[in-house]
Parts: structure tokens; C-alpha cells; sequence
């Protein structure tokens, strides 16, 4: 059982995995601050369109990103059963629009690679790899998939 | 109404000054150094000025001295109002233009007639 | 009424103390400057000064102590070496705790007080010039006193004979005030004589050649008519005659033949003290009780750690917008306005308001620290570029929540650089213009209809508007054959992109422009505004909310989205006829309001939110910007004026167009609060890129025609 003290490694790191734009990633679960369920959002004026808008979270408010678009993986079409990933990126508090949130991993650290495996623009979002027995899944760099909003002109 | 300008580094000097000399239904400006005292005396006309001694920026030498070489008003009376004491501080003071002293603890009547004695305004 | 002046000592008292404590330990790690050992020496010497006033002899008697260490300091008869250092600290402390003791009017010495007297007396023993007893302070003139002490005077009367000298009128004194003081001791005939000496090149024209004789009745002794040359003493020559019976005045020879008519000045009523002492309303209330007594006792103050106050701070404004949402939900649940649920509510809103008001009130500051500041910065910035500038405040006492003044510190720093650096000329230019060869740079804050104002002024040679629009027409900021007025060309300093390499300098260049101290303006909520006049200076206004927390706003509708309008640039709402809006070439367009021509912003296509707006479905908030040009901003619908509670929207989310925060309704819905300014430069460079595709089309259309 995980809950066994022989089997807990303190290298290992938990990665939440999620879904995006049909594709799984992960992000480092000390990133991930809470989970909610999707509510509309209030658009801001000549944001990019990958950046929805901005929401109330307990007084703060907090960006809202689309994860698929900014990956290049399309718009999101959004449901009520999406959900955003409330996360740390640098000192901001920001929120993503996944399609869903799968399950809790963990790897040790020599499973995890800092070799981004694309290359390419969206490089940059992807901060390494774990390899896992079954698959691969990118870690995504949150401080690059959510960037802070510069002066932008029309 | 006397309309007096009071110079001093001390918020609560200031604000003694200010009392006794509104009590005594006169118009109080304050100033809260040398620097702001000298411009503020540029502002506006004045029958009198209250000044300390040791400030930052330029002390009440300094602004006795910048009131009497300045344009105007220039023979309006001063009185230093300081703890410093000794016949050597009245002579520099006389001698950098000053009309009359008073030596701190501040005693706010003693101020008042002294203010009129040096404006000529009737004691009572 | 003392005691709330006694709250201001102790008050005063503590920051000096803090300041002193300070240059204390910059002292003791070797890294004060002789300006430090100055100003621990005035905090000192001002809480001696001011604890004289409320009688604390303790407090007074070891300042003065403390003081005569710290002058031989200053003086650079004593080297401040770690032993003395040490007695230096301690005698701190020991002031710090005198302090305390008068403050809770407790009468048992520090502890150590005897030690550390013992200790500052041991160092300055034979060195130390003031006597001992020089703290005493003297009377202010013998006359206060003497008469106490002497045996009722004999003397009915004086013959006087003054003359003033030397710097006696130049020095503010007149004898007509000497004359006045006198004739309060009684009755007093003056004569004035033409001196006997003929005018010569000594005596100046000060009327120092004349003299007067005076004859003064009264029941005052010697010392009390003295007193009155007091301040005169050295400025006249004086003799003085003690008259022994009223005869001696009618023995009085006949009037010199040179002298003027006689002119007897009016006796004055001799009146009790101006002083009156306040008389208790009530009788009993004359009777202090101990907890009457208590109540008198001077406020304490409470340091708090600043995180403490700014979480309070969060969560009030949570309460607040928790507060609407609940008001809301109370009145669509349509319950009946007497309904006790509705009252509760209302209740609570104003309770709600009273604590944020009173949570706010804990972090206004006065601005005095950050023009202090700016003084630095005068001072580093004319050495650099070897101007001569002086730096003037007003309003130091002005009160402004921290975090606006801790925003200012960059803009204020980077405006007075600028100011002196480009704004002040140099020495030689400025006498060859007639003015004093010392720049003034006056910085001023005051109250302004729930703002604050900042002045930051300079009386240099003003905007160079030439060089301006020549920079901003090569850096592309303007169209070549745009015409702009003075005011428009000034606000180009503000363009982001408009500092130019050729402008830097060592002082305000580093590559920043008037357009990042516009920006941290804005990001306080503050707007900022310029006015030059060539020759005699520029004056920048800064209009800053009270406090970063709240706003007073309109809430409107944009493209469906409820927005925020700051309601101090709001002038007026207006429903237009669709005839007030007047086309202009392709797509500007202006209101008419009132004969005057106001530009239009479409508010949602310029926000990119949709087409332009039905002039028919349009209402128009007409607003003034910080420069002082108004626009009208179209949108839907205005709803509501209420109080919001400010969110940045900078630190999770970054720079939107056209917004300078954000805030959270009672729905609890995020509502962007829409900027003036931020409007009005989005739409002036649309307008600019509009242009310069209209200009390319035209010059296409020509090649064609050409072709």
C-alpha cells in the first residue's frame, strides 16, 4: 500500500494529470492551489484569445486560461462539466480551463526529464517530461502558459 | 489681527504657538523648518515671525538672515523661541537681525505679550 | 485642552526617539556622517525643547545632559568611540523610558538614570562649556521676576533720554512700540528732539539722528521699565532718571527750543491678562475622578505590523462586497420594505462602511517622509548637473493612505529629476533671464474634494514644445500632418516610447519617460496632468483617490458587461439626440454638448467588444480626463452610483486596455472599471492608425493616378 512507510521515496513529486484539448499533461500538485467548477467569466478588452476573462475567487480577482488555446490545440467549447485549475505562476494567482482533472501521480526524480520533447513555439510551455511505465506526459510550465497581460495596443 | 508666521522643527512647539497665539486672536502660519519657513514668509504679508533655532535645512540664523536681506518686509520683527540660552546666543541673535528672544519651557502668555511688545500691538 | 497637545509630544516624542535611535546605530557601525550626529542632536534637543513646555523637569534636566555629550560630538571636541557610544545608547534608552514614565505620569525613575547621568556628566567633565545650571531656563526678562522679589518701588515716576542706533529699525524694532510697551507702566509724554549733532555720514537715514525725551508716570520699578530696552539693549543709547515725587515732573525744564511739537501718546488701559483661565462647565466635572482622570491621560499609540493592518484591510473589503451580495440578495427576495430583514441589512451596510472607513484611517501617513525624500533627491540631482535648486514644500502634513505614498516615491522622484535636470537652467542662463540663479522646485499636497493633490512645480524655462513634437513626429508617436495644440503637444511626454536616447542624461535618462511615472500614477488611481509656460516653468497636478481601497463610481453597461465609471471624472450623463452626434471624415465623430465640441468614444467597439452603437440606443458619460480634455464615452446603459471596493487587476492578471482596476459587485460578478485617460489615449491611437491607413490608401490611390 502507498501508505506504507517503506514505499514512500521523499524524492518522489506528485503531479496532478489533466486533460487539455483532448491531450493529458501535468502540472506539479505544490502548483495547484484548488479545483472549481466552470463559471462564466467577465471578458476583458483586447485580451488575447486564449485569455477569457477574469473571475471572483473569494475577492481576488483571478485570469482565467484556456489551456487547449494556448497550447495550439484549439478553442475549448465550453460545458458546464469543464473545470479550472486554480494555480500558482510566480506570485500570480491564475486560473485554467481544463477538460478535466485525472488523478494524482507520483514519479520519482529520475523519472522526471527537464528536456522539453517538442520542438517548436509551445516548447517553452512545456517545462519537462515524466516518463511513466505506460506513457509520457508533459509537465507544463504554468508561469509560461499564463503570462502576465503587457500593455497590449489594438 | 496680527497675522504671525511661526518657524519650528517641533510639531508640538508648532502646535503650543499656534494656540496661544489664535487664543489671542491672532493668525498663525506655520512653518516646519528654516527652508519651508523662508518660503512660506515669501507668501504671504506678515506682522511678525516666531522662530527656533536649530532646525534641519536652515536654521533660524539662517532664516533671520534671509528675511532681512530679502525684498520685502524685511523689517518685519522676529522672535527667536529656542532653549538655547546665554548671553553669546542673544548677541548672535541681535546680531543676524532678530528683534527679541524667548527662551523655551514655552509659556504661551509670555509669548503673546511679547509678540504684541515687539508688533506694537496694545496689550489688552 | 492640553492634553490632546500633551498626545502630540509624546507622539512627536516617539518618532524622534525613532530617529534618534536610529542615527544612534548608524553612529555605533561607524557609517553616520556628521548630518546624522546633527539630527540625533535635534531630536534630542526638540524633545528637551517641547518637554519644557509640559513641565517634565526630569525630562528636561537629562535631555540636556544627553544633549551637551552629543554637542561635543558634533562639535568634534569628543570622538564618539564605542565606550562613548555605549554611554550614548544607553542614555537612549534612558530617555525613551523617561518618556514612557511622563507619559503614564508615573513619578519613580529609570533605574539606570542615576548611572547613566553619572556616565554623560563623566564624559563631558571638563569639557562640558554650559553650566550646569544653563538648562534653568532664564525668565524672559528680569522685570517677570524682580518684582517679586523687591519691596514695592518707591518711585513715582522716570525721565528717559533714548536715542536709537545702528541696526535698531533694520532689526524690526520701532520706538513707537517701545514707546506703546512703556506707556502700559503708566503715563508716558514724549518729546522728540532733532540731535544737536548735525547729520553726518555715520548716521544713516534711518532716523537714527533723532531722539526723544520721555517722561513716564507709573508705580514700576527700575527693572520693569528696563525690561522693556531688553531687546533693544546694544541698538540705542539709553539713560534713565528716577523721578522721586510727582513734583520732579512738574520741576521738569521747559521744552528745548529745537524740539517738535510735543506729542504725548495715548495711555493705555492697564488690563488684566489676556489669559483667561478656561472654567469648567460643570462643577463636577472640576472634581477629577480616577477614571476621569485616566481619560485625560495621554493617548497612547500603538505600532502594529503593517501586514496585520493590510489583512484587516482585505478583509473588510471582503466584507463589504459580502455585504452587497447579501443587500441584493435581500431586496430580490422582494420582501416588503418594513420587513425587519430589510432593516438589518441596512444596518449592517453602515456598520459595514464605519469599519472600513476606520480600517482606512489606520494607514493614512503624511506625505512629509516623501517630500523629505524628494529633498535627497534635489539635493543629488543639482550637484549632478551643478544647478543651484531649492526645494519648497507645503502641506507636509497632508494625509494620504501608505501605499499611494509609497507608489509616489518613483514618479515624485522621476518628475523632480526631469524637473531639475530639464526644467531648471543653469545658473548663468538664469541670471541673463533676470531670475534668481537659484531653481525652486516646489512640491505641494493638499485636500482636494476627497482627493489629494500633488503640485510638483518648477520655475524653470518651461516645456521646449518644439523639440517635443520634433521628437514625437520622428519617433512616429504623432502624424505628420497632425496640428496639435500646446496642451496636446505637452501630454506627448507621456507617450509610452517618447523618452528618446538623445534626451537621456545621466540624471532622469535610464531609459524611463514621463510615460512610467503616468503609469504608476494611474495604477494608484491617480491622474496626472502638465502645464508649462515657456520662461517661467512647469507645473505637473497629480489627483490621487484618498485611498486605493474604494471608489466612488457609475456603473454602467458596456457590450452586456456591467463596468465601473470613477465618478470624479464624471461631469455629466447625457441621452443624446442622434442630431448631437456630428460625423468628421471617415470615422471620428463629436458630440455637440452645450455649443461645445466633444470627441465620442464607443466605448464597446473600442474595447473590442462589438459594433458601434445605435446613436439611438446610446447614452454618453461625458468625462474629463487628467489633461483636462473631455471626451464622451457612449455606452448602453448607466445603472447605479455606488461605492466599490478597488481590485488590481495588475497583479494576477497584468495591463488591460482601456481599465485601471477592477472590482467585485454584489452579484459577485468582476466589473472592470473603465480609465479616462486609458480611453482616450486607446482611442487617439486608433485614431492615429486609422489615419495612417487612410493616408496609405490615398497615397496608393495617387500612384495610381500617376501609373
Amino acid at each position: 500500500m502507498s501508505t506504507q512507510p517503506d514505499t514512500v521515496n521523499p524524492n518522489d513529486i506528485e503531479f496532478v494529470k489533466l486533460v487539455a484539448g483532448g491531450q493529458d499533461f501535468c502540472i506539479e500538485v505544490a502548483r495547484v492551489r484548488e479545483i472549481r467548477r466552470w463559471s462564466p467569466v467577465t471578458p476583458l478588452p483586447h485580451a488575447p484569445e486564449w485569455l477569457l476573462g477574469v473571475m471572483n475567487l473569494r475577492g481576488a480577482v483571478v485570469p482565467i486560461f484556456d489551456l487547449a488555446m494556448k497550447l495550439g490545440l484549439g478553442s475549448t467549447a465550453i460545458t458546464p462539466r469543464h473545470v479550472v485549475m486554480i494555480v500558482t505562476a510566480s506570485d500570480r494567482t491564475v486560473g485554467l480551463l481544463v477538460d478535466a482533472v485525472a488523478e494524482i501521480l507520483k514519479a520519482s526524480d529520475e523519472a522526471v526529464s527537464n528536456a522539453p520533447p517538442l520542438p517548436g513555439a509551445n516548447a517553452r510551455l512545456i517545462q519537462g517530461m515524466i516518463a511513466l511505465s505506460e506513457e509520457a506526459l508533459c509537465i507544463l510550465d504554468v508561469d509560461a502558459v499564463a503570462p502576465v497581460l503587457a500593455g497590449a495596443a489594438p | 489681527m496680527l497675522s504671525v508666521l511661526a518657524i519650528d522643527d517641533s510639531r508640538t512647539i508648532r502646535e503650543l504657538v499656534r494656540r496661544a497665539l489664535e487664543n489671542a486672536g491672532m493668525n498663525v502660519t506655520t512653518a516646519d523648518d528654516g527652508l519651508d519657513g523662508v518660503s512660506s514668509f515669501g507668501e504671504s504679508a506678515f506682522d511678525a515671525v516666531i522662530t527656533d533655532i536649530n532646525m534641519p535645512n536652515l536654521d533660524g540664523f539662517g532664516v533671520i538672515e534671509a528675511i532681512r536681506s530679502g525684498q520685502r518686509n524685511t523689517r518685519v520683527p522676529i522672535l527667536v523661541l529656542t532653549t538655547e540660552t546665554g548671553p553669546e546666543l542673544r548677541a548672535r541673535a541681535r546680531d543676524a537681525g532678530a528683534t527679541g528672544w524667548l527662551t523655551k519651557p514655552f509659556d504661551g502668555a509670555v509669548l503673546v505679550r511679547t509678540l504684541k511688545r515687539v508688533t506694537g500691538a496694545p496689550l489688552s | 485642552m492640553m492634553d490632546d497637545l500633551r498626545d502630540t509630544f509624546f507622539a512627536e516624542s516617539e518618532d524622534l526617539l525613532t530617529a534618534m535611535g536610529e542615527g544612534l546605530a548608524a553612529m555605533s557601525d561607524g557609517s553616520a556622517g556628521s548630518e546624522t550626529v546633527h539630527a540625533v542632536f535635534r531630536a534630542v534637543h526638540s524633545i528637551k525643547g517641547a518637554a519644557g513646555a509640559f513641565a517634565l523637569s526630569d525630562v528636561v534636566a537629562f535631555a540636556h545632559s544627553f544633549e551637551t555629550v552629543l554637542d561635543a560630538v558634533r562639535s568634534d571636541r569628543l570622538v564618539p568611540d564605542p565606550d562613548v557610544m555605549r554611554v550614548l545608547q544607553r542614555a537612549g534608552d534612558v530617555l525613551a523610558e523617561l518618556l514612557e514614565h511622563a507619559r503614564e505620569d508615573r513619578s519613580d525613575p529609570p533605574s539606570a538614570l542615576g548611572s547613566v547621568l553619572d556616565a554623560l556628566e563623566e564624559i563631558t567633565g571638563g569639557q562640558d562649556d554650559a553650566t550646569p545650571d544653563d538648562f534653568v531656563f532664564e525668565p524672559l526678562g528680569l522685570g517677570m521676576m524682580a518684582p517679586l522679589a523687591l519691596p514695592p518701588a518707591e518711585a513715582t515716576g522716570f525721565h528717559l533720554d533714548f536715542r536709537p542706533t545702528g541696526n535698531f529699525y533694520p532689526n524690526g524694532h520701532h520706538h513707537q512700540h517701545l514707546f506703546a510697551a512703556l506707556s502700559e507702566l503708566g503715563e508716558l509724554t514724549v518729546t522728540c528732539s532733532v540731535p544737536d549733532l548735525p547729520p553726518s555720514a555715520e548716521t544713516d537715514a534711518e532716523g537714527n539722528q533723532l531722539s526723544w525725551k520721555l517722561e513716564l508716570r507709573t508705580d514700576a520699578d527700575e527693572v520693569q521699565v528696563r525690561d522693556v530696552f531688553e531687546f533693544v539693549e546694544g541698538l540705542c543709547e539709553l539713560e534713565l532718571r528716577k523721578v522721586e515725587s510727582l513734583d520732579s515732573f512738574d520741576d521738569r525744564p521747559p521744552h528745548d527750543d529745537s524740539t517738535l511739537p510735543e506729542v504725548a501718546m495715548p495711555t493705555l488701559a492697564q488690563a488684566p491678562d489676556p489669559e483667561v483661565l478656561p472654567r469648567p462647565l460643570d462643577v463636577s466635572s472640576a472634581v477629577p475622578t480616577p477614571a476621569a482622570a485616566r481619560e485625560s491621560a495621554p493617548r497612547p499609540t500603538l505600532r502594529v505590523d503593517l501586514d496585520r493592518v493590510d489583512r484587516l484591510i482585505n478583509s473588510v473589503g471582503e466584507l463589504i462586497i459580502n455585504q452587497a451580495v447579501i443587500a441584493q440578495k435581500v431586496s430580490e427576495a422582494g420582501l416588503p420594505p418594513a420587513s425587519s430583514l430589510v432593516a438589518h441589512v441596512e444596518d449592517l451596510s453602515l456598520l459595514a462602511r464605519e469599519i472600513q472607513e476606520g480600517v482606512m484611517l489606520i494607514r493614512a501617513q503624511p506625505v512629509k517622509a516623501l517630500f523629505q525624500r524628494m529633498a535627497r533627491v534635489v539635493r543629488e540631482a543639482a550637484e549632478a548637473t551643478g544647478k543651484q535648486v531649492e526645494l519648497v514644500t507645503e502641506g507636509e502634513e497632508t494625509e494620504v493612505d501608505r501605499t499611494v505614498v509609497e507608489g509616489l516615491a518613483d514618479p515624485l522622484t522621476h518628475m523632480v529629476r526631469n524637473a531639475i535636470d530639464h526644467g531648471i537652467e543653469p545658473p548663468s542662463e538664469r541670471i541673463a533671464t533676470g531670475k534668481p540663479a537659484c531653481g525652486r522646485i516646489t512640491l505641494s499636497a493638499s485636500h482636494v474634494s476627497g482627493n489629494v493633490r500633488i503640485v510638483v512645480r518648477d520655475d524653470g524655462a518651461g516645456l521646449n514644445r518644439d523639440r517635443i513634437h520634433a521628437t514625437a513626429l520622428r519617433k512616429g508617436l504623432v502624424a505628420a500632418d497632425a496640428v496639435l495644440t500646446e496642451a496636446e503637444i505637452d501630454n506627448l511626454l507621456f507617450l509610452p516610447g517618447f523618452s528618446t536616447a538623445a534626451s537621456i542624461t545621466s540624471l532622469s535618462g535610464r531609459g524611463v519617460g514621463m510615460d512610467v511615472a503616468r503609469t504608476a500614477i494611474t495604477a494608484l488611481g491617480g491622474r496626472i496632468g502638465i502645464l508649462s509656460t515657456p520662461g517661467e516653468g512647469t507645473t505637473f497636478n497629480i489627483i490621487l483617490p484618498l485611498t486605493l481601497a474604494i471608489l466612488e463610481g457609475l456603473i454602467v453597461t458596456v457590450a452586456g458587461q456591467p463596468m465601473v465609471v470613477p465618478a470624479a471624472s464624471v461631469i455629466e450623463t447625457i441621452r443624446p439626440a442622434p442630431r448631437d452626434f456630428i460625423a468628421l471624415g471617415h470615422a471620428d465623430r463629436v458630440l455637440a454638448v452645450r455649443g461645445d465640441h466633444v470627441p465620442v468614444i464607443d466605448v464597446p467597439s473600442l474595447l473590442g467588444f462589438g459594433p458601434e452603437l445605435d446613436p439611438m440606443d446610446a447614452i454618453v458619460v461625458l468625462v474629463r480626463a487628467s489633461d483636462d480634455s473631455l471626451a464622451a464615452l457612449v455606452m448602453e446603459a448607466i445603472s447605479d452610483k455606488r461605492q466599490v471596493v478597488i481590485k488590481s487587476l495588475r497583479s494576477n492578471v497584468g495591463q488591460v486596455a482601456g481599465t485601471s482596476a477592477a472590482t467585485i459587485l454584489g452579484d459577485g460578478k468582476v466589473a472592470l472599471i473603465l480609465d479616462p485617460d486609458a480611453l482616450t489615449a486607446l482611442a487617439a491611437r486608433r485614431r492615429a492608425a486609422q489615419h495612417a491607413v487612410q493616408h496609405l490608401a490615398s497615397r496608393e490611390v495617387r500612384h495610381e493616378h500617376a501609373a
